[in-house]
């Protein structure tokens, strides 16, 4: 390994940064003997950069060079940035010994657009099939696919790759070809079927013969930027939705919208990224995954997007004060996971705690019940209910529980405002 | 009241709880053969630690309990928090007198204790899988100092050496003087003269790899890549980094 290629990792590593996914969940393989490494099911982060993100695999691009010019992408044809291209070999050594010294968990690789979609694609495949196949590494790898590529490349990657993914980036059809008009929700949606068909055939296969390879055994992810157009938390979260529904669809990322390219007045120029709402909306998925609501509950017509102050679950119960109060002691698991202050673990505490006797306002504290937030929601024992939201109002409620201001004024998220160069 | 005097090993707290049963007595209180008794002690009884009894108790155990709570016994065990091992005496009493299962009652303050102990050796158990870093010698093998709050070292062993398992290596506990060695076929117990090796958290540079320095640079440099300073939260990132380990992580110095 020459000093080149630390200048390179540097510009490719910058240009991948933006992507969020890091996870390296989903699949479990032992170390084979002659192998390198193994991957561990629940996923491992190496550590955590300074914005507070896991640093699970190496996340980088095979190059950076792009025919396209999609306005919210650093690496855009028309930006004057450093661009690099590593070899297949650089990529697979850095991988190696990065993940011989606990470094990482294994590769996640991307790639700016070179020549046309197959050609990049065919590249990328070719990098971790010679870690899969001539160095036999084991460790967890992550391709994205290249938005229109061919089902033949989709297919040879799956079988080498632990997760693929395609970002859909804008959540609508008319907004994305306004920021990137060389793509097409078709060119997304295209390869995620071709995924999404390949887990299904591959299914059947091993059905039959339990030595059939295994396709994307970890599924696929995707990502979409968020504040960069004008779509509501209510599109947004529909999309998700409907994307959970597919078969084999793992994760949907949210991704704060950074201002890389300010200079495009396409763009809204934000003081910093919407990182509540992000966060927000990441709460909204986890309710879609965990906690057993649907999409029309979180989000509807009336209130097409999150509550900034308060948690979507919280403004959830406010919205319903008649389902409230909830008596702990009796309700089903379902409904306790409903309770504001109450998470999926300290649910199942419960329902197994309350096999041996009553539980009262302390043995909730000490399971780690936020009471808090939980005392307008519940009776127990001796809470009997005379405060909760059902018997007082949801707005004295909400009163309670926002988080006060401090003595300065806080930043307006959702108010754009301009930033002048120095 | 009544105390017992045991070896402070795993073993002789098992013998301790057959010995309590027993004699139908007892302990308040847990002491380590040479710590002073507190006031008011009516007896003392020195547990001599004996395997055949101890592994009595174990059998007991493995038949009243889930594999999974039994595990945490050892967990908190390695936790060497002060009073845990009082805390696993008043679990397993609990245990042999209660008809039912008393497992997963967590009302209970002992049953819960038990599992917040645990979840804490296993949380940092976790960590030492996620940050410890391993640095080339000159002589192919791969060497990692850490120092965790708890002592973990041996619940990762599988971990690492399934993982690692076509590379020479060596995990060193600086803070309790061992470590374990794997010699492309099996895994050892160890305790170095680190004088010269370790110096600051890292192996003496004068018998790295020559390869190491550039491999560690082209890791600090991605490491500092991947910040995205639009979004820099110093709260979050000490968060889910400990600073106590920062002193051996490679990306942190």
């Amino acid at each position: 390994m020459k000093e080149e290629a630390l200048a390179k990792l540097q510009i490719l590593a910058e240009s991948a940064k933006y992507d969020v996914s890091c996870a390296s969940s989903g699949t479990t393989r032992k170390s084979k003997a002659g192998g390198i490494g193994n991957t561990a099911g629940w996923g491992i982060c190496h550590s955590f950069t300074e914005d507070g993100r896991c640093v699970s695999l190496l996340k980088i691009m095979l190059t950076n060079y792009c025919i396209y010019d999609c306005a919210y992408c650093i690496n855009r044809r028309s930006n004057d940035i450093r661009r690099a291209t590593f070899s297949v070999d650089e990529l697979v050594e850095l991988t190696i010994e990065f993940y011989r010294r606990n470094y990482i968990e294994g590769l996640f690789l991307s790639s700016g657009v070179i020549n046309n979609p197959d050609y990049t694609m065919e590249r990328m495949v070719r990098v971790i099939k010679e870690l899969r196949t001539t160095h036999r590494f084991n460790g967890y790898i992550h391709m994205k696919s290249i938005p229109g590529c061919s089902q033949q490349l989709v297919h040879e990657a799956g079988l080498y790759a632990d997760r693929l993914s395609v970002n859909i980036e804008i959540p609508t059809e008319k907004n994305l070809k306004l920021l990137a008009p060389e793509k097409s929700h078709e060119s997304v949606f295209k390869p995620m079927q071709f995924i999404q068909q390949g887990m299904l055939e591959n299914a059947e296969e091993r059905k039959k013969s339990r030595y059939v390879q295994r396709f994307v055994p970890a599924g696929q992810s995707t990502q979409m930027i968020v504040g960069a157009t004008d779509e509501s938390d209510k599109q947004i979260l529909k999309t998700s939705d409907y994307l959970y529904n597919q078969p084999g669809m793992k994760r949907v990322y949210y991704s704060g919208f950074v201002p890389v390219n300010s200079y495009d007045n396409r763009l809204p120029a934000l003081k910093q990224p919407p990182l509540v709402r992000e966060n927000r909306l990441y709460q909204a998925d986890w309710l879609l995954r965990f906690y057993e609501f649907k999409v029309d509950e979180i989000v509807d017509d009336n209130h097409p997007d999150l509550d900034l102050e308060i948690d979507p679950k919280l403004s959830w119960a406010l919205r319903h004060p008649e389902f409230f109060p909830v008596d702990i002691n009796k309700a089903e698991y379902r409904d306790l996971l409903r309770v504001p202050g109450i998470g999926v673990k300290s649910a199942k505490l419960i329902v197994v705690s309350r096999r041996y006797s009553r539980l009262n306002a302390r043995d909730l504290k000490k399971i780690g019940i936020v009471m808090k937030k939980a005392q307008y929601f519940i009776t127990c024992n001796e809470l009997s209910g005379l405060n909760t939201v059902s018997d007082t109002s949801p707005e004295y409620v909400r009163s309670l529980l926002v988080p006060k201001k401090k003595g300065q004024k806080q930043p307006d998220l959702q108010q754009m405002s301009l930033i002048f160069p120095e | 009241m009544i105390v017992f005097r045991y070896d402070k090993t795993f073993e002789g707290l098992l013998t301790a709880i057959f010995d309590a049963y027993n004699r139908n007595t007892f302990p308040v209180k847990l002491l380590s053969s040479d710590e002073i008794e507190p006031l008011f002690v009516d007896a003392c009884h020195t547990v001599i630690t004996d395997p055949d009894k101890a592994g009595r108790v174990w059998k007991g155990l493995e038949k009243r309990m889930m594999p999974v709570t039994r595990n945490m016994l050892s967990y908190v065990w390695l936790s060497e928090i002060n009073g845990s091992d009082e805390a696993i005496f008043r679990y397993i009493r609990k245990v042999f007198d209660s008809k039912t299962s008393i497992e997963m009652n967590f009302a209970d303050d002992d049953v819960l204790q038990i599992r917040t102990i645990a979840q804490k050796v296993n949380r940092e158990k976790q960590r030492v899988i996620e940050f410890v870093r391993f640095q080339k010698t000159a002589d192919g093998i791969f060497f990692a100092p850490i120092a965790p709050e708890h002592n973990v070292l041996p619940l990762t062993l599988e971990h690492f050496t399934d993982r690692f398992a076509d590379q020479q290596w060596i995990i060193y506990d600086t803070k309790r003087d061992y470590g374990y060695f794997y010699n492309l076929k099996e895994t050892t117990e160890i305790t170095l003269d680190s004088d010269t090796l370790i110096l600051e958290g890292k192996v003496n540079e004068e018998l790295l790899d020559p390869n190491e320095q550039l491999f560690q640079r082209m890791w600090k440099s991605y490491f500092k890549s991947m910040a995205i300073k639009e979004r820099i939260n110093p709260k979050l990132h000490r968060q889910h980094l400990p600073v106590r380990f920062w002193r051996y992580l490679t990306e942190k110095q």
